[in-house]
């Protein structure tokens, strides 16, 4: 016998009684999307559980993909078996002796199958038994196992588990609706993405690029940044704004106290007309209090001024530490360190005002007209679609 | 012909030949270069980088680079050897490692390290409590071959790697070049620290491979220069060259279970045939690596049965095929405890994915005659 399903649980989908399918629809999609490196998987969804069946392919490498999944509280290996007493038998005493450290273990039996003519609580005693007759050294302990082995009886089939492996939890990525990141190519913009992903959220980018100032391998750095976190998510549409023109102009005629301060709300103006064109309600971004000028409070109220939409700052608690730990974990530090320019590093003031006032500000943004810059920086959006698959799919992989 | 001398080298795979050709006209760019021209071809190479991590199932960070099997091994010992000399200057190695090891941890001898070269028994395996026994407080490098490239013996690198976790001083240095593809060696599980690999020993081009080296091992290079490859290895990278190998190694991976299989049925095939034949003496053993089989004719002059075997169409050889033009006795056999006559008439067969069990019949049949053939001429 070996492993043939693994068997998905949901923690808190469990509370959103009628939107219940909509978000077990949109689980079961993103995790047969995670899957596609793993053709021959099906993914199953029945009487309020999801099954993957493994159909042969790398259980491990599998369980990899899924632990990287919002939606998902635990899985399980799970051996199929016949609904037949000694099937069930052999089935959990194989299932236990994957616990290889184990020294406690306690049975539980699930009967979903009223018509299995042995109950459940005669059933635990059984095979238990059984299994104490089979491997010395064992014991059970109800309160406190070691090992847990969970056998559910079900109409057609009985499953039995005995590893239980904790997913991400959260809620499955896009059923919260979206958000526009704003993605600089630092460590933390990615952090924040992943922040809001784990509560549903689906994202899309907004980069912001200057050439000749900033390179191609900038722009590259940002969608390969989008790529590592397709694989928590699914496929992103990264829009990409030209954004030379503008900071010129802001540098030229911004005294340079301020240029930062009206930088980021020009960037937010557009992120916002981006958002009406594209319908999304939200914009997140990455700042943390107190890191840099732009980003204290008195810094924060100034550029929120020129939107009225949320702007979500999953990040504005963290220290830098817990930050860096973050993205390390979710494999975005490696790329996000790499030393290219962005346009945040380009043209940096020497001196930012961390007290900014609106008035202020205001005053000096009178002067400008940028209205023209902006709309053309937005017709010249480009957007691209990482995909979750070979995201970076080019001539490349014919070469490999 | 029938190739099988696949020990010394290996049949470009086409496929290989053609990345590589594809690379060095298309992306001929530095790859350290500023321009987009330059990024793009960095961008190649570091999707070749962590392709091949994925396939060892590495971190890309830890994968450099290299031009073989020779420039990996001297790379990791003497990188370790230089970098680590103040924590000790007592290195481990065995007296059955190819020259690359074998020959720079006797270079290090004229640097002032000690070199500790560990006795195998007659199955060409070290024993774990002599390794136990040699550790002194000074060990920082144990350099253990994985796949023998004369017998096959295999080292029990698993149980060398339990005995080194209780020193987490010393650097565990593996050369893979002969097992790679036919003996399984998971990196991480077996507290390995540094691994050569070398691409034309899996069908892939000459003057390419890579090392693994453990994140946060730091290693003295032996080039100095523009400090590509994490600072270790200085040089214009071979981009055309790095790509190849991670194909030829992807093809490796993909295949690796059948040919497997099919190398263990011919090598047990071989090694029950050969022992049969009169006159045949076999080094090798059946828990050795399937695709190398060694075996001495006493009173037949090895260079003379390559000859005859080439003559009817078969390509085998002596020894490894970086000793056999200097040294009529192999040192490896030498280590086995083998006789002055069966150490100087080894000969060694051996396979790679491809190679068919009715090849296989046709060189024991044509052996069988060669060897008669000799014998008559000489009696």
């Amino acid at each position: 016998m070996i492993y043939d399903h693994i068997l998905i649980r949901y923690g808190e989908l469990g509370l959103k009684g009628k939107n219940m399918k909509q978000f077990l629809i949109q689980l079961q999609r993103n995790i047969k999307s995670a899957l596609w490196a793993f053709p021959d998987t099906k993914v199953r969804r029945t009487q309020g559980r999801i099954f993957v069946e493994l159909h042969g392919e790398d259980a491990d490498a599998i369980l990899t993909e899924l632990e990287k999944i919002y939606g998902i509280h635990s899985m399980s290996l799970a051996i199929k078996v016949e609904n037949d007493l000694d099937t069930i038998k052999q089935g959990a005493l194989t299932a236990l002796k994957e616990n290889e450290d184990a020294q406690t273990f306690k049975v539980s039996v699930r009967r979903a199958n009223k018509g299995f003519p042995i109950g459940s609580q005669e059933m635990n005693p059984l095979i238990g038994a059984h299994i104490l007759q089979n491997i010395d050294g064992l014991n059970v302990d109800v309160h406190q196992p070691d090992v847990e082995v969970r056998i559910e009886i079900r109409e057609h089939a009985t499953y039995i588990t005995s590893k239980n492996i904790y997913g991400a939890g959260g809620l499955p990525v896009g059923t919260a609706g979206k958000s526009l990141l704003l993605l600089s190519g630092g460590i933390d913009s990615p952090v924040a993405g992943h922040l809001m992903m784990k509560r549903g959220i689906q994202l899309e980018m907004i980069h912001f690029h200057s050439p000749p100032f900033t390179s191609e391998r900038a722009k590259q750095k940002v969608l390969e940044l989008t790529e590592v976190l397709t694989s928590y998510g699914g496929p992103i549409k990264v829009h990409l704004v030209p954004f030379t023109a503008l900071q010129q102009e802001i540098f030229k005629s911004i005294p340079e106290k301020f240029a930062m301060t009206v930088m980021r709300r020009v960037m937010l103006t557009i992120s916002e007309k981006v958002c009406e064109q594209v319908g999304i309600l939200s914009v997140t971004t990455g700042e943390s209090l107190g890191q840099v000028a732009s980003q204290t409070l008195a810094s924060m109220n100034v550029i929120n001024e020129v939107t009225n939409i949320p702007v979500l700052r999953p990040l504005v608690a963290l220290d830098k530490a817990d930050i860096i730990e973050h993205s390390q974990k979710i494999g975005t530090y490696d790329i996000s360190i790499l030393p290219y320019e962005d346009c945040c590093t380009v043209f940096v003031p020497k001196s930012p005002a961390t007290n900014p006032k609106r008035e202020t500000v205001q005053k000096y943004e009178s002067r400008v007209d940028f209205t023209e810059l902006i709309a053309e920086a937005i017709s010249e959006i480009e957007t691209v679609r990482i995909e979750q698959r070979k995201a970076l799919a080019d001539d490349f992989d014919e070469l490999l | 012909m029938i190739y099988l001398d696949n020990s010394a080298t290996t049949i470009p795979e086409p496929s290989v030949v053609n990345s590589f050709k594809q690379v060095a006209e298309r992306y001929y760019a530095n790859p350290s270069s500023i321009h987009s021209m330059g990024a793009e071809v960095e961008r190649l190479q570091e999707k070749a980088r962590t392709q091949a991590a994925n396939l060892l199932q590495v971190h890309p960070n830890e994968i450099i680079f290299t031009s073989g099997g020779t420039e990996g091994n001297n790379l990791a010992i003497k990188g370790i050897a230089f970098q680590y000399k103040k924590r000790g200057n007592h290195i481990i190695t065995t007296e059955i490692e190819h020259p690359s090891v074998y020959e720079a941890c006797k270079s290090l001898e004229d640097h002032g390290f000690k070199v500790t070269f560990l006795p195998v028994n007659e199955h060409g395996v070290i024993q774990l409590e002599q390794l136990k026994a040699a550790i002194t407080k000074d060990t920082i490098l144990v350099s253990i071959m994985h796949v023998n490239n004369e017998t096959g013996a295999i080292q029990p690198i698993q149980a060398i790697g339990k005995l080194l976790n209780d020193y987490p001083k010393i650097n565990f240095h593996v050369d893979a070049v002969q097992s790679i593809g036919k003996v399984p060696l998971p990196l991480k599980e077996e507290r390995i620290d540094l691994c050569t690999f070398s691409g034309h020993k899996i069908h892939g081009l000459k003057g390419t491979g890579l090392l693994y080296v453990k994140n946060n091992i730091r290693l003295s290079p032996l080039f100095h220069g523009g400090n590509q490859e994490n600072e270790v290895r200085s040089g214009t990278e071979n981009v055309a060259g790095n790509v190849s190998f991670v194909r030829a190694l992807r093809l490796l991976k993909e295949r690796e279970k059948i040919s497997m299989h099919d190398m263990k049925e011919q090598q047990i095939l071989l090694l029950h045939r050969l022992s049969e034949i009169e006159g045949v003496h076999v080094n090798s053993t059946i828990d050795g690596a399937p695709h190398i089989i060694n075996f001495s004719i006493p009173g037949l002059r090895a260079e003379t049965v390559i000859h005859a075997m080439y003559e009817a169409g078969f390509v085998i050889s002596t020894q490894s095929a970086c000793s056999s033009k200097r040294n009529d006795i192999s040192r490896i056999l030498q280590a086995y405890g083998l006789s002055e006559e069966i150490a100087k008439s080894g000969l060694r067969v051996s396979l790679s994915y491809g190679t068919t069990k009715t090849e296989v019949e046709q060189f024991l049949q044509r052996l069988e005659e060669t060897i008669i053939q000799l014998k008559e001429i000489l009696e």
